[in-house]
């Protein structure tokens, strides 16, 4: 037995930990189920009880790493256990992109899809999920299924949390690239408002955006933000010191990697309200060229960053409220703001439209994501309080995320559960994939 | 499944009717906790209580019938699936002066006292380390924790259990499922009523509160006040000629 938790590093469970080397030894482990049932494992980025499975079966699929890439379109094929970052080694160089990635390059193909990622394009590019030409399933029993947009099954695995079936491999269009580089606008907003309209006005203008908000920032400079807003730069956009090179290196280098142990209270009103002022201030306006590293995975610098949250874990909120609900994030944000709530990098995102996957996160609106430490005194009740305005407002909380959402709430922000359950059954009548957060949720 | 946060879904009480079981399982539901089972003597056919919103189920248990006793846990299993907590809250605390006069009766509470925790404590077990997760909450109490001539027989039962407790917290290390004994001093109640109580007693929601900070903190043992760890610390090293003068 093995001791797993998500990226939050919260409520630990023991399960038997297999590692497939092949789509058909994933198929062999899901014949031969335990009475607890498998779950799909990639990189462990969930930050709640996504990939966990307490006394049961959790089927690692990292070692399920080969690919090819069509080079003449662009459309790419991946096992399940491939890492994004491996995958970008390997695309960037040849002049492809992933179609979408998140804030980390260190999850799976499988989890990517599972989840239904996105990133800061998702306003002109939507979800992983809207780039897949095909997925290959091993459902309950052990078959191997390949299933397209035109199936059902398929878009209840897109965004299904592994609970489907163990995904193995997907096929994918990728963007082509002529540099490794992005071409990076910052801007800085004085309050909340100024950044929304800001986001609103000019957004569509760049492939990839997004805000980072000082939520420690109270009074008139509520809501404060740096916005990042960039596209893939051409061979010209290179400064003329850089042409020379190849202008598709792609070499992230190895990450510092964070102290083993941290005290809990590490991150306090104190740390965190330094560490903004001076994030804010050095996020001086104007343009500059990044790498692909820096601009999409600040945080990918510094190697096991979960842990600097001490041994208590930490817990992302992740919510989304549709456009016309601005006033739920408003308050929402001035709460926070109210209780001096601990969160360095909180990050606001504006939606375009999401994909047809019926436990998908994404659709359009404002998504903000915030890290809280786990420990906080009444968390919980806090949480609770801002669950309750964002179900009433039409929103949702982000899965791949949730480590403490109440089953009920859950169902009231995903109205196509009966939907997405009704195949679910169809496909895995015995329920042979289960997952701690399926159990908590009663999925 | 407990959440990232220590809330959990389902609960167990064994001893349906237990002041100090109902107030722990009022303040888990307050907490967030969906499902209830209320395990008593002759529960078939009443009306379960309200408690908060959750869904409450009523199942029958005898505690001095440990040959029924996995059965009981299967049950539960059945209606609300995983258990998280398991609370058995059951048991006779008698008078001493009865015990003396009447040595069966002593036996009888001491086989539900000590027993019947020993049988539906390893059942449960059983259950938790297979589900991989969930917690034992055993109420045992400093009675146990150096047994007095006052109320020895009781007091014995207590020992017995609080050790048999630690023993099982122990057996289940590594598995997910854990124990968590409860030692509180005088519980001013139903199961006191009439008794002055004792220096450092405490309420059945007091005993509840600190239950619910335990079982966040995934504590071990937790004492009922906590300056009872103090006091306990001090009164298990008294010479024996003093201890057995203790009034009470």
């Amino acid at each position: 037995m093995t001791f797993l938790t998500g990226w939050g590093r919260t409520a630990p469970t023991p399960a038997r930990l297999a590692r497939p080397r092949s789509a058909e030894e994933v198929a062999e482990l899901v014949r031969r189920a335990p009475g607890r049932g498998v779950a799909a494992r990639g990189l462990g980025r969930s930050y709640g009880d996504a990939a966990q499975n307490a006394g049961g079966l959790v089927v690692d699929c990292t070692a399920l790493t080969s690919w090819s890439l069509e080079e003449s379109t662009g459309l790419v094929t991946a096992a399940a256990g491939l890492s994004l970052h491996d995958l970008m080694a390997a695309l960037v160089p040849r002049g492809w992109f992933v179609p979408v990635t998140p804030g980390t390059r260190h999850v799976t193909v499988g989890g990517a899809v599972a989840a239904d990622v996105h990133g800061k394009n998702h306003h002109v590019d939507s979800s992983f999920g809207a780039h897949l030409t095909s997925l290959t399933l091993v459902t309950a029993g052990g078959a191997s299924r390949v299933l397209t947009p035109a199936d059902d099954l398929f878009w209840a695995t897109v965004g299904g949390m592994g609970l489907t079936g163990v995904i193995t491999e997907a096929v994918f269009r990728c963007i082509p690239i002529e540099t490794s580089r992005v071409r990076v606008d910052v801007e800085r907003t004085g309050d909340l408002d100024h950044t929304l309209e800001t986001m609103t006005a000019t957004d569509d203008r760049y492939r990839y955006t997004v805000a980072w908000i000082d939520l420690l920032a109270r009074g008139g400079r509520m809501g404060r933000s740096v916005l990042t807003r960039g596209d893939h730069a051409s061979r010209e956009d290179l400064p003329r010191g850089a042409r020379g090179g190849d202008p598709l290196a792609f070499a992230p280098g190895s990450p510092l990697k964070a102290p083993p142990w941290a005290p809990n209270g590490l991150l306090n009103p104190v740390t965190v309200r330094a560490f903004n002022e001076a994030w804010y201030l050095k996020s001086r306006p104007g343009s500059l060229v990044q790498g692909l590293g820096p601009f999409f995975h600040p945080l990918d610098f510094v190697g096991g960053w979960n842990r600097v949250y001490g041994s208590r874990g930490f817990v992302q909120y992740q919510f989304l409220v549709p456009f016309g609900r601005e006033a739920t994030l408003r308050r929402i944000v001035s709460r926070l703001s109210a209780e001096n709530v601990v969160s360095f990098l909180t990050v606001l995102k504006r939606f375009g439209p999401g994909t047809p996957g019926m436990l998908s996160f994404p659709a359009p609106g404002w998504t903000l994501a915030l890290d809280i430490p786990a420990g906080r005194r009444g968390l919980a009740g806090l949480l609770r309080t801002f669950d309750d305005w964002v179900a009433e407002a039409g929103g949702r909380i982000y899965l791949a995320k949730d480590s403490r959402m109440a089953a009920a709430t859950m169902a009231e922000m995903y109205p196509r559960l009966a939907e997405w359950r009704k195949i679910r059954d169809e496909a895995d009548p015995d329920g042979v994939f289960r997952t701690d957060l399926a159990r908590r949720l009663s999925l | 499944m407990k959440n990232a946060l220590g809330a959990v879904d389902t609960v167990l009480l064994l001893g349906g009717r237990s002041e100090i079981g109902l107030a722990i399982v009022e303040r888990l539901v307050r907490d967030g906790a969906r499902r209830v089972v209320l395990a008593s003597r002759d529960a078939g056919g009443g009306e379960p209580p309200v408690i908060g919103e959750a869904e409450v189920h009523l199942l029958d248990f005898d505690a001095s019938r440990p040959e029924t006793h996995g059965e009981v846990i299967d049950a539960a299993v059945k209606l609300v699936g995983d258990l998280d907590v398991v609370i058995p809250a059951f048991g006779v605390l008698g008078s001493q002066a009865v015990y003396d006069a009447d040595p069966v009766a002593a036996a009888e509470a001491v086989a539900v006292n000590y027993g019947g925790h020993v049988s539906i404590g390893l059942h449960a077990a059983r259950r938790l380390r297979e589900q991989g997760h969930g917690t034992v909450v055993v109420l045992s109490s400093v009675a146990g924790v150096r047994v007095r001539r006052a109320n020895f027989v009781y007091g014995s039962a207590k020992a017995g259990l609080d050790g048999f407790a630690q023993g099982l917290g122990d057996a289940l290390h590594g598995s997910g499922a854990r124990v968590m004994v409860v030692r509180p001093g005088f519980v001013i109640g139903r199961m006191t009523e009439g008794m002055t109580p004792a220096p450092l007693s405490s309420t059945p929601g007091q005993v509840a509160d600190a239950v619910i900070a335990g079982l966040r903190s995934d504590a071990e043992i937790v004492w009922v006040p906590g300056s009872l760890k103090v006091m306990f610390a001090v009164m298990r090293v008294l010479p024996r000629a003093i201890w057995r003068k203790m009034p009470r």
